[in-house]
């Protein structure tokens, strides 16, 4: 891999600060790591082999670890913890390389003042990918440099030290790394640092418990929504129901008279409201009256028909041998996802405090550094005074790659000279939740004398998910062509096939669509695999040996046909109704993480039940396989509920429902009571696992009623049409 | 209005403007503690779950005034690291939360159920925890809560050996 080469060589070039650190003695900085080239490019997924004319190297220091008195370490989180378990695995690295025990580290988030945040995102699956080998290399680095400080320290030669949990030990003498690193200004920096073999490894590899299992069974205050800062106030800002509406102006003369209200702010492109406590806010909040644009009066049906292939702008993201001519033969099936909403559970929420030229922002974010970027140049503060201090986010799922709240909350702090707390209602985030796009999907294929296809072709439409993203620079969605993130599972996998094409269509929305937990994998595998079901039983064969032959033999085909043989052999895949149920099957390639599933489901009450997901996925080398198998089973449960239940409409311009119940999700009693799970590993580095396992569920379970009842499902939210 | 409260084990006396100011934001605001979780204030999620007077409520929609009085259990009253709860135990030990952000509220909802019924059955759980876990750790959860029970019923078979 050509960018190791490089890593390692930027690493010696790097400066390595030494400072005294408060309450902490010999807190020890490292320099800059530049890893971020990698982890754009695997943030790209299917299109990774694009080579991205952007970097933001800086040569600013940053802090990683911290060794403190008590010879704990505290690591430097560039990512935030999501729930997706980053914080568990990066411990694990740590440790390791630093031959420290696991409970000697502590992760905390990283603040952009310290300058260790990722500046892009914390998304895509990547993080523990893109962090493998930059932060064993840095954790390996340290315990180098605190060795050669030892040998000095002790006058000891460098290799009759040993090092065990933190502490030296040379000559019957010993010292802790605390002890080493006490008082050393001049760091001797090794050049490149030797990483350990993984047989040496004690922690990765291990299903280690969560190292944020304590804080969050017993209540800790961790999440954005729990941050305060002392004498904060509480504001709300008012927005509109409608789709589209703009802000024009408000009379807020009712509001400012009202208890406990401290000031009523009208800025250019929002209203917001300061008061004493929630309470007075949110009902200063419901007098300010607002003239807003007008707007159009859309419905479903509009949106819908926008949402047709052949509207918009085409791209062939793919393409092998010819183009399946219309003629005799061509089988024709159109698929359709709904608009889907994040609701995660914490609303969106933020405490700023605006005093003089400075600013600190306590918030649960995806992105770190466009937050800090967008509050700077709103407030005209040199972005190095505005300091963003992550929180634990109660769930992110994408919904908080962009966080504009915090601009708001900081110019509303500004306007009181006090911290400001202010969060979304639960309606507000419904309505102004930045959705999963509908989608629309036409699949056609041909048959040969074999029963195998010779030409397939996916034409499918979507709104944009990174496009027009804040997130996404301008100029990156004209050199990619496609939107990356809505073609996300929009390749065909089948390469056996003689004759494929796999096209993207891109039509705006009226409202906001974005990042949604593996983004097109859904819907796009949800069109294919079901597809592919139907063609088996046309072709009367089974559905596993129809998929297997069709696949290539190139190393990710290899991976793809070793996780589908795994899931047909764990869940016995068979094509027989056992006891009124049936088995569904799918697989997909997700970040280079090929995943197969089987659903086993039965009708009861002409609803669906799933009764048991056997997910098989290949994530590479598995850091912690308890928490992919977490991950595995939370994909399966969002991704059924995507499936089973979810979907917002649009009615008279408002985008609908406006609470949880209303919009249907799954529930204990939906979710399967069995959920096995299956780890290859196919390569020896860390791949994506937080989305890939998104992928099949939907087809499999399909799939399943198709197997079950004759009939094909070809809209989320599954549902019978005819009663069973 | 004055409104007194035995949160914890602990007599608090809160003054309050509006007496239908709903129990959460006293709990969360006035009295800091925040294990308690607002996710829709609509009584839809449960993210918000307490106990009051050992009942399972959903706090965000339960005015305070109704609490006057009244014994209120939270999240950081159920159990602590030294000495968890059986509900918490489990939820360690089948390494339950994922965000972590509606955990509080599931494990409220459980100690309640578990003092109704004590050894549930899956359609005791089905019908019971309704509450929303976007992270989808309802697997997890079932598990967590089976064991739970478990614990509980040694520990209750312990105590009642050494009377
Ligand atoms: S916050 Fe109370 S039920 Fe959702
Ligand atoms: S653990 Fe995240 S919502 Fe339940």
């Amino acid at each position: 891999m050509a960018d190791n080469k490089s890593d390692s060589k930027k690493v010696s070039r790097r400066k390595f600060l030494v400072r005294g650190g408060l309450g902490t003695i010999g807190v020890v900085a490292i320099g800059t790591y530049i890893f971020r080239n990698s982890i754009r490019r695997e943030i790209l997924g299917t299109v990774n082999s694009l080579d991205l004319p952007y970097t933001d190297n800086t040569d600013k220091p940053m802090v990683w670890f911290e060794v403190t008195t008590e010879n704990n370490i505290l690591l430097h989180s560039p990512k935030v913890e999501m729930g997706q378990g980053t914080f568990t695995g990066i411990a694990q690295m740590a440790a390791d390389e630093l031959s420290v025990s696991m409970n000697q580290i502590q992760v905390v988030h990283a603040a952009s003042s310290t300058g260790n945040i990722d500046s892009f995102a914390t998304g895509g699956s990547t993080s523990i990918s893109g962090l493998w080998k930059p932060l064993r290399e840095l954790s390996a680095l340290l315990r180098e440099m605190l060795l050669k400080e030892a040998a000095r320290k002790m006058n000891i030669g460098i290799e009759e030290l040993t090092i065990e949990d933190g502490v030296i030990f040379g000559n019957e003498k010993s010292m802790t790394y605390a002890q080493v690193a006490e008082g050393v200004e001049n760091w001797k920096v090794p050049d490149t640092p030797v990483l350990k073999s993984l047989n040496e490894y004690k922690y990765i590899g291990k299903p280690i418990a969560r190292v944020d299992l304590d804080a969050k069974v017993f209540g800790d205050p961790i999440f954005g929504m729990d941050a305060q800062l002392p004498d904060m106030l509480y504001g709300a800002v008012v927005r509109s129901t409608k789709i589209g509406a703009k802000f024009i102006s408000a009379d807020t003369s009712a509001a400012e008279n009202m208890i406990g209200v401290v000031k009523v702010i009208v800025e250019e492109d929002f209203v917001g409201v300061v008061a004493n406590s929630l309470i007075e806010a949110e009902n200063a909040k419901d007098a300010i009256n607002v003239t807003w644009e007008s707007y159009e009066n859309l419905n479903t049906e509009a949106i819908l028909k926008i949402m047709t292939v052949g509207n918009g702008k085409s791209t062939i993201i793919q393409k092998h041998g010819d183009a399946l001519e219309e003629q005799d033969g061509v089988e024709i099936l159109e698929f359709r996802t709904p608009i889907g909403a994040h609701a995660q559970i914490e609303p969106n929420g933020v405490v700023a405090s605006v005093e003089g030229d400075s600013a600190i922002i306590r918030i649960s974010t995806q992105v770190i550094g466009l937050t800090r970027k967008e509050v700077a140049s709103r407030l005209g503060l040199d972005v190095e005074n505005v300091n963003v201090i992550p929180t634990y986010l109660g769930g992110g799922f994408g919904r908080r790659l962009h966080t504009p709240h915090a601009v708001q909350a900081a110019v509303m702090s500004k306007a009181v000279g006090k911290p400001v707390k202010y969060f979304f209602s639960r309606k507000e985030e419904f309505q102004h939740d930045m959705f999963r796009p509908p989608t629309h999907h036409i699949i056609k294929g041909r048959l040969n004398g074999e029963g195998y296809l010779d030409g397939l072709e996916h034409q499918f439409v979507s709104g944009d998910v990174g496009n027009h993203s804040a997130l996404m620079p301008d100029f990156l969605p004209p050199i990619i062509g496609a939107d990356i993130g809505a073609i996300r599972g929009g390749f065909i996998q089948y390469t056996g096939i003689p004759n494929f094409r796999s096209v993207y269509w891109h039509v705006d929305l009226p409202f906001a669509t974005s990042w949604w937990r593996s983004l097109g994998l859904l819907a796009n595998t949800f069109a294919m695999e079901s597809f592919m079901d139907e063609m088996a039983l046309k072709a009367n064969k089974n559905a596993v040996d129809f998929r297997l032959a069709q696949i290539g033999d190139d190393a990710i085909g290899v991976r793809l046909k070793n996780v589908i043989s795994a899931a047909a052999e764990k869940s016995g895949y068979s094509e027989e109704i056992i006891d009124g149920r049936a088995m569904g099957f799918a697989a997909s390639i997700d970040a280079n993480t090929p995943c197969a599933q089987v659903a086993e489901v039965s009708i009861v009450d002409n609803e669906i039940i799933v009764h048991k997901v056997t997910v098989s996925l290949d994530p590479g080398l598995a850091v912690n396989p308890d928490q992919i198998r977490a991950q595995c089973e939370g994909c399966v449960i969002m991704g059924m509920s995507a499936v089973l239940y979810e979907q917002m409409y649009v009615e008279n311009g408002e985008l609908q429902p406006t609470i949880y119940g209303p919009y249907k999700m799954a529930l204990m009693k939906n979710a399967p009571k069995e959920i096995d799970v299956v780890l290859l590993q196919g390569k020896d580095t860390p791949g994506a696992v937080g989305e890939p396992p998104l992928g099949p569920i939907g087809a499999a379970i399909a799939n399943a009623v198709r197997r079950l009842t004759g009939e094909r499902l070809t809209e989320f939210p599954l549902k019978l049409t005819k009663t069973k | 209005m004055e409104i007194s409260l035995i949160v914890n084990g602990v007599l608090k006396t809160v003054h309050i403007e509006d007496e239908n100011t709903p129990l959460l934001w006293v709990i969360r605001d006035i009295l800091d503690l925040k294990g308690t979780k607002f996710g829709c204030g609509k009584s839809a999620c449960g993210a918000c779950t307490l106990h009051v007077d050992d009942e399972a409520v959903r706090s965000c929609s339960y005015p305070v005034k109704f609490a006057d009085g009244k014994r209120i259990t939270t999240i950081e009253g159920l159990g602590d690291r030294e000495n968890p709860h059986p509900v918490q135990q489990a939820w360690v030990e089948e390494i339950v939360p994922q965000c972590g952000y509606c955990q509080p509220g599931f494990m409220m909802a459980t100690a309640a159920l578990l003092k109704k019924v004590p050894k549930p059955t899956d359609e005791d759980i089905d019908k019971n925890i309704i509450n929303v876990c976007r992270c989808g750790t309802y697997y997890r959860m079932r598990k967590a809560i089976h064991k739970a029970a478990e614990i509980q019923t040694e520990k209750d078979s312990n105590e009642s050996n050494m009377v």
